[in-house]
Parts: structure tokens; sequence; C-alpha cells
């Protein structure tokens, strides 16, 4: 990695890793020299509990065109689901009050 | 001269601010003085890659540490500590500085020690070398493995954990330089490696750059796709060459 700009947002949810779920209440986002995926550049997901003392992470490295494919299948995802449910735009709890 | 024989593993060091740091050193196992070489490592964290370049400085007869500047940041595997960093916006300048210093020190403090030191590093380790060579006293010679953020275009970006754009230095830079660059590379770019050149001209300072075409990042890392064999085989062919001049007097 090259640069220390990342992107954070607050989230409310869980992730699986090798170690099996945990609940993750942030999400860093940022583009820069990947780790493992063999590429120049990869746009980074790492999914944290920032409670933690030692945060774990589950951890994604795609490519820019992954990363923008798959924004639109997250947003594609929402809008048909909530539709096939017949609910409004979830209405969950804020990631503060969760806590 | 190559030494087979070598001592390897995990020390401790004093760090910054006396903080007890951990470090991976290598050294020949063999009679006589030889000089020291600290590894910094890059951003991804201290993981294997810098462990297998102080055996190789190991091989070739220096005693090599590579300090894990990552060691106040929690436990974990290098790469999940050192996506902790990054979202903490990096380590601080000051204390990279310092915890080199001290690594310095332990090379010194070796019975085998010549007393001659050399830094190397590599992606934000190259940034790094150029700092440490600016500031911290006793750096005989530095070597810049394609060190991004020398030369800081958007000075917004500059943090209070780096508040400072190397370049800035450039006239306390008391050893000879090195640096490796790959033309390809966005970061430092050519134009980057340009103005860093000017600055150390600019300043009289004692440099040697190489700047390899058809290289771009990382050029040397074989485990990544940016390897490039010859470039590669230059690059090291050259740092030992330099090293052997400036620290063993070869």
């Amino acid at each position: 990695m090259c640069t220390y700009i990342t992107e954070k947002a607050s989230i409310h949810g869980s992730a699986k890793g090798p170690d099996g779920w945990i609940s993750v209440d942030s999400a860093h986002v940022y583009f820069d020299h990947p780790y493992h995926a063999q590429l120049d550049h990869a746009l980074g997901i790492d999914f944290i509990n920032e409670r933690e003392a030692a945060p774990r992470r589950v951890a994604v490295e795609l490519s820019a065109g992954s990363a923008r494919r798959l924004v639109a299948c997250i947003l594609a995802a929402l809008e048909s689901g909530e539709a096939a449910h017949a609910i409004e735009p979830e209405a969950e709890p804020e990631p503060d009050a969760a806590r | 001269m190559t030494y087979d024989a070598q001592r390897a593993g995990e020390v401790t060091f004093a760090g910054h601010n006396g903080d007890e740091c951990t470090a991976y050193q290598a050294m020949p196992d063999a009679p006589g003085r030889v000089p020291g070489v600290v590894v910094i490592h890059h951003a991804p964290g201290w993981d294997e890659w810098c462990t297998e370049v102080a055996r190789k400085f190991a091989h070739h007869g220096y005693a090599a540490i590579a300090p894990n500047l990552y060691s106040r940041d929690g436990p974990g595997a290098p790469d999940d500590v050192a996506a902790r960093v990054r979202a903490a916006g990096g380590a601080p300048d000051d204390q990279v500085v310092g915890d080199v210093a001290g690594a310095m020190a332990w090379l010194r403090g070796r019975p085998n020690a010549t007393g001659r030191v050399g830094v190397i590093g590599f992606c934000s380790g190259g940034r790094q070398t150029f700092l440490v060579a600016c500031l911290a006293d006793g750096v005989d010679a530095a070597v810049d493995c394609w060190g991004g953020n020398v030369v800081v275009d958007d000075r917004s970006l500059l943090t209070p954990r780096r508040p400072v754009a190397p370049v800035d230095y450039v006239e306390r830079l008391a050893c000879p330089l090195l640096g490796l660059f790959g033309n390809d590379d966005t970061n430092p770019s050519p134009g980057h490696v340009d103005r860093l050149e000017e600055a150390l001209k600019r300043h009289g300072r004692t440099y040697t750059f190489h700047r390899y075409d058809g290289a771009g990042h990382a050029f040397m890392s074989w485990y990544r796709r940016h390897y490039r064999v010859e470039p590669a085989i230059d690059a090291w062919n050259r740092v030992l060459d330099f090293f052997a001049r400036h620290l063993k007097g070869a």
C-alpha cells in the first residue's frame, strides 16, 4: 500500500471469517496495492468490530471493475429484495443505537 | 564472500521512547566483524519478505535487523495488523525514526559489529528510509526502493502522523543514497523521482538513482505480479555493490 486514504462507514451486521461469525460495526474501504490479490491496485474492504481490543477483520480485495459491479449488484439486490418482501427500505437500527 | 551459516530469529530491542519492540535478525555465524543493515518493512507489514531480505544480507556478510514497526499495534497476522495501522493513518514518522534508530543501536551493540550501519526500505519503507537518513544520526548508507510520498503534491495529505513531506528534509541527508525506481510506477511517478533528484542536486547531496523501464512498483517482489526478473537482479546487484562500498570499504 502506498497511501493511507481510507473511507470508513459505520455498519450494522455480521461477517463470517475462518474463525466463524463476528459482529461488525465498521467497514474500512480503500483503493491501493493489495496484499493477496494479484492486481496492481485493488479495492479493499475490511469488515471490522472496532469495539474489540485487537479488532478481527473479514477482508476482501477486488479489482476496480469487480468493485463497481458489486456496488450495482448490492443496489439491485436491495431493490428487488425489498420489493419481493413487500417492505419499505429497511428501517434498521442506527449503528450507534444497536450497540 | 558469502556465508552459508547464519544465526537468525526474533529479538527485542529498545525503540522509540525506549519501547520494547520486536524484530527479526539474521547474521553470519562465523568469526570476524560485520557491518549492519536495518531492513524497513513495507506497508503490508512485517512479513516473510522482510525476513527473506534480512537473511539475504546475512548471506552476503551483514548483520541485518528488520524491526517490526507495528510492534505496538496488537497481535495478529501481519496483514491484519497492517490493516489496523492503515486505518489509523500509518505508523507516525517520529516513532518510525526512533524505532529505526533503536535498531541501529542494537546492531552497533553486537560484539561482531564493525560499527558501520546502512538502512534499506521498500515501498513505504523506502520513504521511511529517506526520512531516517535525513533525521537519524549514524546512517552510513541508505537505499530507497520505490518509496512513494517522499515528494507530496497535495499538502492536504499531510497528517499529524506524517506532518512533513520527507523531501523537505533533503538538506539534512548526511549519507550516500541509492534510489531504485520503476518508470511505470505511479507513486512515486517518474515526475516525483525527477523532483526528488532535483532537490538532491540543489542541495549537493550524494546520491545515485537507477530507474528501470518496464518495471513499476515493487518490481523486486518475487511473489507479486509486479516482479520483473531482470530489473530485480540488476537492482539487487546494485544494492550489494553500494553497501559493500559504503559499509565494507570494498
